[in-house]
This record gives C-alpha cells, structure tokens and sequence, in this order.
C-alpha cells in the first residue's frame, strides 16, 4: 500500500489543458500547412490548394516551391464539410457547432462507438490515447462505448475495406436516431495512402459524416479540438 | 548425387534469380519438411506469377541458432501436389497461396481463406473463381451443452476488426476459430505499383504501431537490391527510433493488461508513459509514430547534438518513472494471480508452428532477428535477448519488462555516442532479377519484407509477413481449455495486429 502511495506521487499526472499550447509540440510537429507570405494581396491568388482530407502529412508533401508552404504546429484542423478541408495556401474554416437542438439533446455527454473499417490501426490507437490520464476526454463528457445502441454517434476509420462496409453499415444503423458521424484520418476522409485500392469503398454515402478530422493519425489534440468544436466548447 | 538444395543467402542482402534453385514441388515440399524437423523454420512461402500460367512458389527457412537464412523456389501450375500435406509449418502459407493467386494445392488439405478477397497474383492465364466474401465455413464442435459464441468484427473496445467464434462448454473454449481480413487494404499490389514514393507511404501504413519496424524492413530491401549502403550514424538513428517504437507498445501493452486484470495504478501510469516514448519519436520525426523518418539510404530527419542530450534526459526520466511501476506492477500478488497459467503456449508449439517474437522468447525459444540475423546498428551495439519459460501471459509480460529495461540502456547509450556523419545517402536503381530478404526485430518478432525485380529493375513482388501472420494461430491455441472470460486478458498478452496479418 505504501508503494502504491509512492508511486502515486512520483508520477506528476496533469491533464493537458484545452486548448493546448501549441508551442509546446516539437518544432517538427507537423500540423496544419501554411504558406509563408500569404498576406502579400498578389500572392493570394496564386495560392496553392492543399487537400488535408488527402494529405498524410508527410515531410515531403509541401516543399519551398509552393510559395513557401510549410507545416505549422497548429493542431486544429476539424472541418463539418469535406469541401472545408479543400485549402487555399492552408486557410482552414475551422468546424462549427451542432445546431442547439442537437447540442440540447446531447446535453454534456457524448458517447461514441468506434468502427475500424480497414485501418493501419494508428487511428485507433490514437482514440485511445484520447481516454488516457493526459487527453481525458471524459472530463468533457465525451465517452466511447461498447453498444452501437448505447451510442449518440459512430467514429469511422479506415477506407471502409470491402469486408468492413457491411459491418459498418449495420453498427450505424444501430445507433438509435438522431446520430452523429464523425470520419477519423485520411484513410476514411480520401482512401489515404490506400486510395485507389480496389478493396477501398470509401464512407457510403447513407453514412453522412458531421465531422472530418484529418491527419494520418490525427493527433489526439487534433481529434479532441475537433470534439469540443461540435460540442459547441472550444474556446 | 548432386541433390539440390537450398541456397544459404544473408539478410539484406540481394540474390540473383538465376542463383536460387528451382526444385521440383514433390522435392521441394519435402526438403521443407526434413528442415521444418531439423531445427529450421519456414519463414516465408509466398507465390508470384509468371508468363505461360505458371506460378513460382518462394520458401525462405531460417536456423535461428546457427543465424542462416535459406532459399528455393518451385515452378507449379495451378493444381499441384500441396506441399502442407507434407509439411505442416506451410499450412498458413498455403492457404494464403491459394488465396492470393488462386492455385488449387491438391490433397487433404484446408484451404479456408485467410483474408476473403478475390485473388490478386494469380497468372492472368488462370480461371478465377471467387465466391462471396462472406462464405466461410466455421468448425463446429457438436455434443450437449456445447455452444458457440460469436464475437466481432465490431468489438466493444476500440480495438481493430477481427471475428472469433468460441466453441464453449459453460464458461471452457473447447476451440477458438479466428477470422480475420477485415483490414484487407491491398497492401501488397500498392507496394508493387510504379510510384516508389508512394511505396514508402503504404509501407508505413502496414500496420499503425510498427511504423518504424515496417518501413526499416520495406527500406532495407530496397537500399539492398541499390546497393545502397547506409552511414553508421543513419543506422543508430534507426536502432533508436525501432526500440522507442518497442518500447512505447510494450510499456503501453503492460498497461492494458494491468487495466484487464483491474490493476488500476498501473494501467493509468503506463499509458502516460506509453506516450511520452511517442513524444520522443514525435520529437525526432514530428509523428507521434515516427512516419517521415524511414527513408531509402537512411532517415529524413537527424538527431542535432542539442535533441540528443534532450533525449538522454528524458529517457533517463522515463527509465525513473517506469521502474517504479514495473515493480509496482509484477510484486501485486493480486496480478501474478491472473496473469500465472494462463494462455499457455508450449515450447513444442512454438518449435512446430514456427511462431516468434516475444511469444517465442517467453518459452525459452529465444528467436531474435537483432541477434540471430544482426543487421545496421545490431552488428556493433548487441541487446541481449530476453527469454522466460512458462509460455503463460505472465511470461510473455515478463519478456516485455526485460525489453523494456533493455532498450532504454540502447536507446541512451546510442543517443550519446552518435557516428559523426550524414544521415541520408543515395538510393538508385534497383538490381535486374534479383531477390532479398529483410527481416528486422519489430516489438511483435519478425518483420520480413522479400523483394524480387524483374529483368529491368522494377519491383515485381514484394511480400510482406507480419510476425501476426506467424503468431495468430498461437492464441487460438492458448484458449484451448481456458475459460470465456479471460480471452481480454490472454488477447492482449499477445497484442497481435489484424492490419499486420490483413495487410
């Protein structure tokens, strides 16, 4: 009993306050892109589009050539539309609100049942993270569970691979109306790096997704910004 | 008589076509099986389709003790005789021949696909025929008061995908059916397309927790077939970056059992601690899983002098903070009570199945491509291989803490003693008509990616095995004559991966 005091005290456990302070990810953290001089009025129009819905995030995607876009460690990146995702030089229209019907109804719980569809797994080990003693997301009311009927809304990840698809389908139709969908990760938003692959079918279209939150993983501060920004509690 | 046999290659290092000898598939199947009895094991068996609807089959057989690696091949068509009659280590194997270029092994043999999707390498000459993806056929155990239960592909967790069918009496497994292919992805194809770069991507996608394990692997044949030799300093820094991968998911892994027997203390501090070694890797790649650092001839990011002696300190801060823990953790009698005889996997079975990685260190098989195979920084800097005996999760927790506690010393003595120099050097065209076989030590065991060009240098096959496809059948096994209830506990004591094994 003494060791397990000790050991208590020893580790300094602090959640992460949101919203979290940028500053201190690493310098190579890769968030969202911008563009170096986009203030310069000539320069906007020749802007380069960035899809995040497609980016992986990789250090080779923007190079000095694209009017020096670069990755900033700005971690917000949710949008309620596909199309927002679509940037010009990296300008983001950052995810609005639930409609206060929707948002009375959740009241301060949202409880969320997860669907890997044909993923590398990384997504989902970032969910994870999200109910760690550092990114506690049940401070917010936000919780996963077992019960597709338990559940207020599905989080899919993955491609949707063709083996996955009807599983997914049945897990949503389970969810007990009104529902939310949120599309975690480029392999859902775009197919990812697997894009193409005849075993990628993609989110059907009679899954309407709420929420796109990109990143390949997103990082748990991107997918817990994102959460709070439908909630309607990002500050 | 000048019987051919196998043809002694090195990890990493590129064979001519030409060389490896081509043996007829009576002969081949049963030189597999003389050596599956004679300490080797097969590593990897894989079909690639050739012109005039012919099918080369590819065995690789290592000798862990004796560190050799073998190959030869078998030219079939699409029925032959199977070669899992004979030798029993090629079942899997066979099954996913079967499946991925629709031959048809003839003989008494299961052929239950192992992913469900329609054929992918099949010679373009062969009739297809793919049912639907759904058709599959489960073993039934008959008897009063047997029953089934059927769990997954949507789990309670958040886990990945994957469907278990347990045939039970009251609370006992008789059997455990495992399916698995709902990560299908079509890893494979995608790796053998045109676009290199995109190669790189998708090789970091294999499976999420072993980023650095899979891109090593997928780099290190490629820089073998360019005969491109990494620096010394490249090499440390993908030694470093492999051990925080190892230890982020064996201490993240220690947590969960901890949560899955309600040890509580332990589970909250080992998450915490799972991801301060991904902020390290988030510290020298900008991804908490390391992604963009593995590149061909070296890594895309170096550790400046500045980061290193931050990294000592926090590694040194970690080994502080985990050690606590770890004790905390295996001195709870209430934990060693849970963990003690359960799942056990036997020294036998792991000798028979070939299975590796922590699984086959915790029976006293002490398989360790680090150290049977030595490759990059292994050569100079050797970790000892961890080992335990009773096969149970308590053992196969056990290996993990002794890893845990070595790959610290690694990671800290590396990051201290940098090799001056470059971390990224060229990486042209590959070699025409040749094979390499790269294994790398992942946290699960075995990585191996195998690579064959064609006669202008293109990647015509390039086969992944996930330790997971070795492993999976291990805990089916395990459950046999537990009970129901402690399936969490004994799954996550193995940790296999589904997008590893579906690839």
């Amino acid at each position: 009993m003494l060791d397990l005091l000790r050991t208590r005290l020893r580790q300094h456990i602090e959640p992460v306050a949101m919203p979290a302070d940028a500053a201190a990810l690493p310098p190579r953290f890769r968030g969202r892109p911008a563009v170096r001089d986009a203030s310069d009025a000539e320069n906007r129009r020749s802007l380069p589009v960035i899809d995040l819905g497609r980016s992986v995030f990789a250090p080779e995607e923007l190079s000095e050539d694209d009017h020096g876009a670069v990755f900033t460690r700005d971690y917000r990146m949710a949008t309620r539309t596909r199309e927002a995702l679509m940037t010009t030089g990296g300008e983001l229209a950052l995810a609005a609100a639930l409609d206060a019907r929707m948002r009375a109804l959740l009241g301060r719980s949202l409880r969320l049942r997860s669907v890997a569809a044909g993923s590398c797994g990384g997504c989902e080990a970032e969910l994870t993270a999200l109910g760690n003693v550092v990114f506690d997301m049940a401070r917010f009311g936000v919780q996963f569970v077992a019960s597709p009927r338990h559940a207020d809304g599905v989080v899919v990840s993955g491609i949707v691979s063709a083996n996955m698809r009807d599983a997914l389908e049945k897990t949503y139709n389970a969810v007990p109306d009104p529902k939310i969908v949120i599309a975690v990760g480029a392999c859902a938003i775009s197919g990812g790096v697997f894009a193409g692959s005849p075993e990628a079918s993609g989110i059907p279209s009679s899954i309407p997704v709420d929420l796109w939150i990109p990143g390949c993983p997103p990082h748990p501060l991107t997918i817990l910004d994102g959460l709070l920004r439908l909630l309607g509690r990002a500050t | 008589m000048t019987q051919r046999s196998f043809l002694e290659i090195s990890n990493r290092r590129g064979t001519r076509l030409a060389d490896i000898p081509a043996l007829q598939v009576e002969e081949f199947a049963t030189q597999l099986e003389a050596r599956t009895r004679d300490g080797w094991r097969i590593v990897a068996l894989f079909g690639t389709p050739e012109a005039r609807a012919r099918l080369t089959l590819v065995g690789v057989v290592a000798r862990d003790d004796a560190g050799e690696l073998a190959v030869a091949s078998s030219v079939v068509g699409q029925r032959y005789p199977s070669i899992s009659t004979r030798c029993r280590q090629a079942m899997r194997f066979e099954r996913e021949i079967a499946e991925q270029c629709a031959a048809r092994p003839q003989g008494p043999v299961s052929l239950k696909p192992l992913r469900r999707h329609p054929p992918d390498h099949a010679p373009v000459e062969w009739s297809i025929t793919f049912r639907d993806r759904e058709a599959y056929s489960f073993d039934e155990v008959s008897g009063e008061e047997v029953h089934e239960v059927a769990v997954g592909p949507v789990h309670a967790g958040v886990i990945e995908p994957g469907h278990f069918r347990f045939q039970a009496h009251g609370e006992e497994v008789l059997a455990l059916e495992i399916v698995l292919g709902y990560q299908h992805r079509g890893v494979e194809r995608l790796l053998e397309g045109a676009d290199r770069n995109r190669a790189e991507l998708v090789a970091e996608s294999i499976a999420g927790d072993s980023v650095i394990g899979h891109a090593s692997a997928a780099c290190g044949a490629i820089e073998a077939l360019a005969r491109s030799r990494k620096t010394p300093r490249a090499q440390a820094i993908r030694g470093i970056a492999l051990e925080l991968e190892r230890l982020a998911n064996h201490i993240g892994d220690l947590g969960a059992l901890s949560g899955d027997v309600a040890f509580h203390p332990a589970s909250a501090y080992l998450a915490k601690l799972r991801g301060e070694c991904l902020n390290l890797l988030m510290t020298i790649s900008g991804n908490r899983y390391g992604r963009g650092l593995i590149r061909p001839g070296g890594v895309a990011f170096d550790i400046p002098d500045e980061m290193a002696s931050e990294i000592v300190r926090r590694v040194e801060r970690l080994r502080e903070d985990v050690t606590p823990v770890l004790r905390l953790l295996f001195d709870a009698t209430s934990v060693q009570s849970r963990f003690e005889a359960v799942g056990v996997v036997t020294q036998d079975e792991v000798i028979a199945n070939g299975y590796v990685g922590p699984v086959a260190r915790s029976c006293e098989v002490a398989r360790d491509v680090r150290h049977d195979f030595a490759y990059g920084v292994y050569r100079f800097a050797q970790i000892p291989v961890a080992r335990a005996w009773a096969g149970d999760v308590q053992a196969r927790a056990l290996v993990r803490r002794l890893e845990i506690q070595r790959s610290i010393e690694f990671v800290i003595e590396q990051v201290s003693a940098l090799p001056r120099g470059a971390v990224r050097v060229g990486c042209g065209a590959l070699q025409p008509s040749e094979l390499v076989v790269a294994m790398e030590e992942g946290w699960r065991g075995e990585i191996t990616h195998i690579v064959m060009t064609d006669a202008e240098g293109r990647v015509r096959r390039h086969k992944v095995v996930d330790p997971s496809f070795h492993n999976w059948p291990a805990l089916a096994g395990a459950m046999a004559g537990n009970v129901i209830s402690d399936f969490p506990l004994c799954n996550k004591s193995f940790n296999l991966s589904y997008a590893g094994h579906d690839l």
